[in-house]
């Protein structure tokens, strides 16, 4: 039960701790350039979808038609991902697909001023081809923001949560034969937690190295002890 | 307190809480859980419930539950978004000409920026008639005599018949209201993208009106654009501004760290820019369905043209000096 003590104070990680004014920490978990790049593409495909379909019928309205094809191109390169990203949980479809969203650097939902800011300084981010301004820029300022990110105070997250295994309610708890550090209890109650992930085998191997509490078990028994002791720990009795 | 009888202890209220972030729509103003008044009070002992698991040392699987409901909560009540119509109608009754007003550092700057190169052009062109082509490529200005001569079917444009007006409105909202855009965050480029969009306008336009006006074409060519040239030209100027207000933040930040400078610029920069956007937007309704009336005598669009002028100036000076204007007003 040595190596716990291992685990450095602050992870290399992309998450983005925000503590609110309610007097809590929330951690924000950033999206770096290729899935936002993904995003991007995703929308270009569509917003080029929409331009040839409606704009091939269009070509049957003479100037009218090619009067709605403009005003659709404005709509579709500035209105597009303004308004979605305003009004539309602060994703546009593509973004919403690979579960992104923006947000303001403290973690709120952002409105139609940071939206209108982050997608006009596009031009300058796409700047000279395929956001080459904004590639330098995601990479030198952390949090992967470019310049229309930095300019409105936005951040780009993964909106999706992982999902988080089922706890075990059943089985009876037993105390642990020794006294435990935090970390260590800590790292008996996640190990409760996500054994039903891992395979029986697996698992089995993992708790027998969990040494003086399974000392001399056979594996499928040590297994058995640990995720007591998990449930103990976690106020089973 | 063991984990299992915190959860217990508190699972009804995470429940409540889950009901009303898993509605959607009206649903979520109208099933609020609490009191509207109580809410901020509930939400605080959310994210109190939260920071107890941390430091109780619960398990990953309790704190992330606790985390992603605090961050959903979060977003319901933070997001709430203020009645879009109303706060739209002061901006443009009250804050706009405030904010341009109070801008007025980069304002006028923009507007010598604009006007200087655009009207003394026009002196130019007429002394030095072959400059017109430094500017104007040669096929094109040859394309404006055409348009604007005084015997053209129909002025200012080529061609006019049934979709005309449609699609040059079309078209003047596609390229005008982009440029508004372009030429603010050409402001990033320190600034500069700004400036050359502003002057680079300014000699395209002075140009243009230096050559038609040595070449006679008095009444088609000023008689067409007086009416959306208030608008249009103010439009651009302000979005010029804007632009340059988000260049003067990251050259002179001042007390602040470029960025911070650059944030705070560009939330005040935006909103000139809307206002510009708008005015131009304005603009290219004018231009398509008024401007090229020709049974309109010029003398009266060289009279609403001017009235327009007179308006816009009167709207700028004197609107929006009570408390609605007021910049903490604001957002």
């Amino acid at each position: 039960m040595t190596g716990l003590a291992a685990i450095p104070a602050t992870l290399i990680d992309t998450v983005r701790n925000v503590d609110t004014p309610e007097g809590c920490r929330i951690s924000l978990r950033v999206a770096g350039p290729v899935s936002r790049a993904r995003a991007w593409l995703i929308d270009f495909l569509f917003r080029a979808g929409v331009y040839l379909t409606v704009g091939q019928f269009l070509a049957f309205f003479g100037k009218i038609g090619g009067g709605v094809v403009l005003i659709m191109l404005f709509a579709l390169e500035w209105l597009y991902p303004t308004l979605f990203e305003a009004y539309w949980r602060g994703a546009t479809p593509g973004k919403y697909l690979c579960k992104l969203a923006v947000l303001h650097d403290n973690g709120t939902p952002i409105g139609i001023g940071a939206s209108l800011i982050r997608n006009t300084l596009r031009a300058i981010d796409f700047f000279p081809l395929f956001y080459g301004v904004g590639a330098v820029t995601m990479f030198l300022t952390k949090d992967y923001k470019r310049l229309g990110d930095l300019a409105a105070g936005t951040v780009v997250v993964y909106c999706d949560e992982p999902v988080p295994p089922k706890p075990d309610h059943s089985s009876e708890s037993e105390p642990p034969s020794i006294p435990l550090t935090v970390p260590e209890q800590r790292a008996i109650i996640e190990y409760t937690l996500r054994a039903g992930q891992l395979t029986q085998e697996r698992s089995a191997e993992l708790a027998v190295l969990a040494t003086p509490l399974t000392a001399g078990m056979t594996a499928d028994h040590a297994r058995e002890r640990l995720l007591r002791i998990g449930r103990f720990l976690m106020g089973k009795r | 307190m063991k984990e299992f009888q915190f959860v217990e202890m508190r699972q009804l209220t995470w429940a409540v809480w889950d009901d009303w972030l898993d509605s959607r729509g009206l649903a979520i103003r109208e099933r609020l859980p609490f009191a509207a008044k109580e809410l901020p009070h509930r939400f605080r002992e959310l994210c109190h419930d939260l920071s107890i698991a941390r430091d109780r040392d619960y398990s990953s699987l309790l704190i992330d539950s606790l985390h992603k409901r605090v961050l959903r909560a979060q977003q319901h009540i933070y997001g709430a978004q203020p009645r879009l119509r109303r706060a739209w109608l002061t901006f443009f009754l009250a804050g706009f000409p405030a904010l341009v007003r109070g801008e007025w550092r980069f304002v006028i700057p923009a507007l010598l920026l604009f006007f200087l190169p655009l009207a003394a052009y026009i002196p130019i062109a007429h002394y030095w008639p072959e400059s017109v082509y430094l500017v104007i490529p040669a096929d094109h200005a040859a394309q404006m005599e055409e348009m604007y001569s005084p015997d053209a079917p129909s002025i200012g444009r080529l061609r006019r018949d049934a979709g005309d007006d449609f699609r040059m409105l079309a078209a003047y909202i596609w390229n005008n209201v982009r440029l508004d855009f372009q030429c603010f965050a050409g402001g990033l480029l320190f600034g500069v993208g700004s400036i050359f969009y502003l002057v680079y306008n300014g000699l395209i336009i002075g140009a243009t009106a230096g050559h038609l006006t040595r070449l006679g074409y008095i009444d088609t060519f000023w008689g067409f654009v007086a009416g959306h040239s208030s608008l249009e030209l103010i439009g651009a100027v302000l979005a010029g501004a804007a632009g340059l207000r988000v260049g003067y933040a990251l050259i002179a930040p001042g007390n602040l760290s470029r960025v911070t400078a650059l944030k705070r610029s560009a939330r005040i920069a935006i909103r000139m820019l809307s206002g510009a956007a708008v005015m131009t937007f304005s603009a290219a309704f004018v231009e398509a369905f008024w401007s090229p009336l020709p049974a309109v005598p010029v003398a009266i669009k060289y009279a609403v043209g001017g009235g327009l002028w007179v308006l816009l100036l009167a709207y700028f000076l004197f609107a929006g000096h009570g408390p609605a204007g007021d910049p903490r007003h604001a957002d």
